[in-house]
């Protein structure tokens, strides 16, 4: 099993999401994570899509979603030359006792309070995966009440632009 | 000058005309009446009111496959639509270029559950090319040219265009031509230069090379440029299912079909070849057989305009993504000047496929039952229509006997459903092939059970005076998988009986159906009365005819790969594999 990061960008249409997820569907490809957002440019969407490859070529799938009419281009973004980041809110259990604990956990990964309550914290935390994952197990004894997280955000690193190349074909 | 202001409805009409569309196939319903009203009036656009919508769309997928045009088929919103679902999976298999227009509930209404309403944008999405949803009169020229582009060009296929009523109601400017804004479709059609130099290398080193042809060649016009290259190299011709007619079976190049219900020499030039020079055809698994054991020699070219056929289930060796017709164009010039006259040395080769050719050429046997035999009859509607027939095949075992025991010389004659494998498809697609042809004798071969999927489109046929000749091949079951009954479980019938041959119930009564629909019906049980009905029916044009061919319903399709084997336990006959001289099989 290989994991592979695709960076999509289509034309924002409805029922855009459900074509390219229902292809994944039915040619037995797993999404591990979904990212979804508009561009700097009008009427254009990037989708970033962490894909799981279990036997099939990871060809097939560009390959198809290539043949997507509102697809306009398909890029593989390679890990080396890779920015990746992961977003993640999470409500954490606390009291007087542990409270201070928690938030030296915060300071150490760079994370946020962002909301402080009698009994609880929520917090915030941007990174790569793993970072964010280790984030999680550190806080996980204290009781986390409630997670939710992004999909995986990934852009080319340098002055290279993905729309920029296609707008100007 | 201001533009026009057209109603929606008057927009759909008037689009469809201006992108030269000339025949409809259709029934109209609540949310696509609006469009129906201009339709009326269009003296450009034939509309030919079908029984179900259903034989809407094979009409114009067979309109499409006879005439390489654009095929058109309207339904309305829910179950109208639901009804073309069939249709479209057909076309989206066998790449047919299918414009599918619906009517849709107001969009005020989208999403209420409200009467007649169905998400068919949502239901096609994995069976369209692409699809539309209009929610505004304005946008209807511009996506109707889209979606007519979509499906011509490139690999071709069905686009659903679902426009909702209030579109149609609504009025806009009509401005021609559209804007047709697609920065998602840029089909590739010119193929590498570097492509075609490695191809015409291998080609010149091969010793046993084969033309594996599938029905891109006839999506792609190509035949004549196939045709040049085939005598350019002298190397053996097989033909797909989807491909019979794309290279002429007159010519002894043409070993005939591969796969399946292959003919011996056909499967085993691909199984020993060491060059597969594969030309829109897509590896099917009723070619391939088992996959890993299929022709493992061999190194691949594969030429095809969607690049997602490439190495989808083999390997190629060499790639080449483009249009056939241009690619073949580039092919034949790069070996004309390479070979200057010359052939590549494959007289062995020759040598071995000649054996096969004369030990194992295609036979039957006469039923046991005395009943007719099928291969005879089917013979004979071939050999007396003559090549320039187009023949309309069903799903079975007769469109099998079809595909092999009826010889084709010219593209776009033979109409089948290749890869959905639909029953039923054989009565309208012949109805549509015939409007779209209307001087060439079409031919309907059917098989029992799936004349009575749609036969109710021969009322379509008499009433608008469109004569196709029917003719059934009834073994009074479904007659493939009784074959799959006999070979694999024991004989037990579960099932299969259909009861329409003449010492059953016989229900129902071809012939007499056929008269309820105003059609001329003949009852054929012996040998020496299938020319007369054969030419009876030539000789008949002013009603559609039903010849009810009762035929032995032992009979099976050889030669078989069973499904999921390798390709080198192919059976010439029940039980019977050839035998390799060179002792390689046991």
């Amino acid at each position: 099993m290989s994991q592979h990061v695709l960076s999509l960008l289509v034309e924002d249409r409805p029922g855009l999401l459900t074509r390219v997820a229902g292809l994944f569907a039915r040619r037995g490809f797993n999404i591990e994570s979904l990212a979804v957002g508009t561009t700097e440019v009008e009427g254009l969407s990037r989708i970033t899509v962490v894909v799981s490859v279990d036997g099939l070529p990871l060809e097939q799938v560009t390959k198809q979603l290539n043949k997507l009419i509102n697809v306009i281009k398909v890029v593989e973004l390679e890990p080396e030359t890779t920015v990746e980041r992961d977003h993640m809110l999470i409500k954490v259990k606390t009291d007087a006792a542990t409270r201070s604990q928690v938030l030296e956990a915060v300071t150490l990964f760079r994370a946020r309070v962002i909301d402080v309550a009698s009994d609880a914290l929520i917090i915030e935390v941007t990174g790569e995966t793993a970072k964010c994952q280790a984030f999680i197990k550190v806080l996980e004894p204290f009781g986390i009440k409630e997670l939710v997280q992004s999909g995986v955000l990934a852009i080319g690193r340098g002055s290279k632009s993905i729309t920029e190349k296609v707008l100007k074909q | 000058m201001a533009n026009e202001v057209l109603t929606g409805a008057q927009a759909i009409v008037r689009s469809l005309e201006l992108l030269g569309v000339t025949d409809i196939f259709g029934l109209p319903g609540g949310a696509i009446l609006p469009t129906y009203d201009p339709l009326m009036d269009s003296t450009k656009i034939r509309h030919i009111l079908v029984r179900h919508e259903q034989g809407a769309g094979h009409a114009a997928e067979g309109y499409a496959s006879a005439s390489g045009k654009l095929g058109v088929c309207i339904a309305t919103s829910g179950p109208g639509a639901t009804n073309l679902v069939t249709a479209i999976a057909d076309a989206h298999m066998d790449s047919v270029p299918l414009l599918a227009i619906t009517g849709q509930v107001n969009s005020t209404s989208i999403g209420t559950d409200a009467f007649q309403e169905a998400d068919i944008v949502g239901i096609t999405m994995p069976i369209t090319k692409h699809s539309f949803l209009v929610t505004k009169a304005e946008d209807i020229p511009g996506v109707l040219a889209s979606a007519v582009l979509i499906a011509t060009t490139g690999r071709p296929g069905p686009v659903l265009v679902d426009i909702a009523k209030d579109a149609q109601n609504g009025k806009a400017e009509f401005v021609w031509p559209p804007r047709v804004d697609l920065p998602g479709y840029k089909p590739v059609t010119k193929p590498h230069g570097k492509q075609i130099q490695a191809a015409a290398q291998l080609i010149k080193e091969a010793k046993r090379p084969v033309l594996y042809v599938g029905g891109g060649i006839v999506r792609s016009r190509a035949n004549l440029e196939l045709l040049e290259l085939a005598k350019i190299i002298g190397a053996p011709v097989v033909t797909t299912l989807m491909a019979r007619g794309a290279f002429p079976d007159s010519d002894p190049q043409n070993l005939g079909m591969p796969g399946m219900h292959g003919t011996v020499p056909a499967v085993t030039a691909l199984q020993r070849s060491d060059l597969l020079i594969t030309l829109g055809a897509r590896f099917d698994d009723r070619v391939t057989g088992q996959v890993k054991t299929f022709a493992v020699g061999a190194k691949v070219i594969h030429v095809d305009i969607d690049p997602a056929e490439i190495g989808k289930i083999r390997f190629a060796d060499v790639p080449i993504v483009g249009d056939l017709k241009e690619v073949l164009t580039e092919l034949n010039a790069e070996l004309a000047n390479d070979l200057k006259g010359t052939k590549p040395d494959i007289a062995e080769w020759w040598g071995f496929l000649n054996d096969l050719r004369t030990r194992y050429p295609l036979g039957y046997t006469e039923p046991e039952d005395g009943k007719l035999s099928p291969q005879f009859v089917i013979s004979r509607i071939g050999e007396l229509s003559g090549p320039e027939a187009i023949f309309a095949a069903g799903v079975g075992q007769h469109q099998m006997w079809s595909a092999q025991f009826i010889k084709y010389e010219r593209p776009n004659s033979w109409l089948n459903s290749g890869g959905a494998g639909t029953m039923g498809y054989s009565v309208p697609a012949a109805m549509g092939a015939k409007v779209a042809q209307p001087e060439r004798l079409v031919w309907a071969i059917d098989g029992d059970g799936c004349f009575q999927m749609t036969n109710q489109e021969l009322a379509t046929c008499t009433i608008n005076n469109i004569p196709i000749k029917v003719a059934i091949i009834n073994n009074s079951s479904l007659g493939m998988v009784r074959q799959w009954q006999t070979l694999f479980y024991n004989s037990r019938y579960s099932n299969t009986d259909l009861n329409t041959g003449t010492d059953t119930m016989m229900v129902p009564d071809f012939v007499k159906l056929a008269e309820a629909y105003g059609c001329l019906g003949i009852r054929v049980e012996k040998e020496e009365e299938v020319d007369a009905a054969i030419k009876l029916a030539m000789e008949t044009n002013d009603r559609p005819v039903v010849i009810d061919f009762i035929v032995g319903r032992d009979a099976m399709v050889w030669p078989m790969v069973p499904a999921g084997l390798s390709n080198d336990a192919v059976q010439f006959a029940r039980d019977e594999r050839p035998v390799w001289e060179d002792g390689e099989e046991e």
